[in-house]
């Protein structure tokens, strides 16, 4: 994977006065990677992205962009980066077909390929018929289109998208999560976000930042794993008691939420992901304990994401070594 | 790369309503003036012609038009420039320019020249008044030259001042406020101190030599220093934003 990384951050970190806004943070992305890039309020998202794009400078680290140093070799770096921030960059007096010229120009496109490349952005987000129509006139989401189409314009290597989809309606965050999609088929594409489900739909790998540091990276696959989570609901019309069901082979815990329903905690890092269900269930129909419900509990990407950005021994920016 | 923004500049000044309302206030000024200098020839007229080597029609005429123009242009240019980069960033719309593959020094040479292609705009347009007597008349074409370049000049050096300014806050209003501040500012500077440092920093001492048409490469060069220091400081500022602070 390191050879065909698009992107690659290397100990990256930087500090606001006192303050670390992003602490030590290493990670690549691959070509045709979607990467989502996820964490609460305050986290350290929007400065870092700010770093990928030559808006801020790091305090300290690197940042390899399509194998071109940022910092030693910014001018040539930026030609392969596109950026959409969190509120896109527009001006509001042009209309959207002079407003992309403008950005193609200043992305070095020839003249002779201007109105190709202008065409090319305008059908891919949808703008086909508001060429003409002032930016500042046009709704939100149009608005919205017209940042994205800004960030493809010249087709970069790398597209860096912070929270595309807010104040869009579903059925253009439908199409925006299509083009996200797309646009990861050739280039690699850093996401932004806070819409969790948008990060299932869309991204190949997720990565949450809490304090400025990696809490979590892992592909989808793995999430979607963590999300089956450690335990299963258990329903019994004749429950025995907590000491019957801690015999069987490995049940770690059990819990009672009603009388007649038990969460039974197992070990998920196990070999066997299905955990004790199948010993549970034979168990139940021996012992003629009644067995009506027997499902793996869920976990959403919500909760994990809220496990490890609340969690109180994630190391304090101060004590980091 | 420049000349695309500067382009982009000049077209977005003129699609505000503002860039248009003060080109006309400006030339009704201006012509106003230019009249008030014309009747006021007439009137010494006679005067004149018993004089043994009388002023010119220029001299009367163009160098008062243009002792005026300046002042007039230093209320002015901090209303043109103070959108430059303070709006960019109320906007937040300069992260286009930053993550665009293109410098800092390169953004703010390509403001300053867009703002500074609009003031020679203005200039030119100033000059038709005094270019239009040449159809009943002549003119001290040479000293014309000289107003011209001395106001040129100096709108050169009105502008990289106020662009620094720009760059310094997110708030236009600030912006022109603090600009036209600054300019005053350098224009009375020899007020208290007369000669010296303070003196030769004045930019109304090197405007005066050049209205009398006299042209010296020493005023030229206070200029030229004048201009890029500001620039230079404009670019540092904008690039201290990306640093870690």
């Amino acid at each position: 994977m390191a050879q065909d990384s698009l992107i690659t951050v290397e100990h990256l970190s930087r500090r606001y006065g006192e303050q670390v806004a992003v602490n030590d943070l290493s990670f690549s992305v691959a070509r045709g990677e979607v990467l989502g890039f996820l964490g609460p309020n305050g986290a350290g998202k929007s400065t870092t992205m700010q770093m990928l794009t030559g808006n801020l400078a790091p305090g300290t680290g690197r940042i390899t962009i399509n194998g071109i140093d940022l910092l030693e070799q910014p001018r040539e770096a930026k030609r392969h980066l596109g950026y959409l921030p969190e509120q896109p960059p527009l001006y509001r007096d042009l209309t959207v077909d002079e407003y992309l010229r403008l950005c193609a120009r200043l992305h070095h496109i020839p003249r002779s390929r201007l109105g190709a490349a202008v065409d090319d952005a305008k059908g891919r987000c949808g703008l086909g018929e508001v060429g003409r129509r002032l930016i500042g006139h046009l709704s939100k989401g149009y608005q919205q289109r017209v940042g994205i189409a800004q960030a493809i314009i010249h087709n970069p290597a790398v597209v860096i998208l912070d929270e595309p989809t807010v104040g869009l309606d579903p059925i253009q965050i439908r199409e925006i999560r299509h083009l996200v999609r797309e646009l990861g088929g050739e280039h690699s594409v850093i996401l932004s976000t806070h819409i969790l489900p948008e990060v299932q739909a869309t991204c190949d790998r997720v990565q949450i930042i809490q304090r400025g540091q990696l809490v979590l990276s892992d592909s989808i696959a793995g999430i979607r794993q963590r999300m089956r989570g450690g335990s299963l609901l258990l329903g019994l019309q004749h429950p025995p008691g907590e000491a019957a069901l801690l015999a069987i082979p490995g049940v770690q815990g059990v819990e009672t939420l009603e009388p007649q329903r038990l969460r039974i905690r197992y070990d998920s890092e196990a070999s066997t992901a299905q955990g004790p269900a199948e010993a549970l269930a034979q168990a139940a129909v021996e012992q003629g304990w009644g067995l009506f419900e027997l499902s793996p509990e869920q976990r959403s990407l919500e909760e994990i994401f809220v496990d490890l950005t609340t969690r109180d021994d994630a190391p304090q920016p101060g004590e980091a070594a | 790369m420049i000349h695309t923004l500067a382009a982009h500049e000049l077209r977005s000044l003129f699609l505000s309503p503002l860039a248009w309302v003060i080109l006309a206030v400006v030339q009704f000024i201006l012509a106003w003036i230019f009249l008030a200098q014309l009747d006021l020839y007439m009137e010494l007229q006679p005067q004149l012609a018993t004089m043994e080597h009388p002023p010119g029609i220029t001299e009367l005429l163009v160098t008062p038009l243009y002792s005026s123009a300046t002042l007039l242009m230093m209320l002015v240019v901090p209303l043109l420039s103070m959108r430059l980069l303070s709006e960019e960033r109320r906007a937040r719309t300069l992260p286009l320019l930053l993550s665009a593959p293109i410098t800092i020094s390169q953004i703010v040479l390509g403001k300053y020249l867009g703002l500074l292609g609009f003031l020679l705009l203005m200039v030119l347009l100033s000059s038709l008044m005094p270019l239009s007597l040449l159809t009943a008349g002549r003119l001290d074409l040479g000293l014309l030259a000289a107003n011209l370049l001395g106001l040129s000049l100096m709108l050169a050096a009105f502008a990289a001042a106020s662009l620094y300014i720009s760059a310094l806050t997110q708030q236009p209003v600030v912006a022109a406020v603090g600009s036209f501040g600054l300019l005053l500012l350098l224009w009375i500077i020899d007020w208290s101190g007369g000669e010296g440092v303070l003196g030769w920093l004045s930019l109304q001492g090197h405007y005066q030599a050049l209205l009398q048409g006299l042209f010296s490469s020493a005023d030229v060069a206070y200029y030229l220093l004048f201009i890029t220091t500001f620039i230079v400081l404009a670019i540092r500022r904008l690039d201290a934003e990306r640093l870690q602070n």
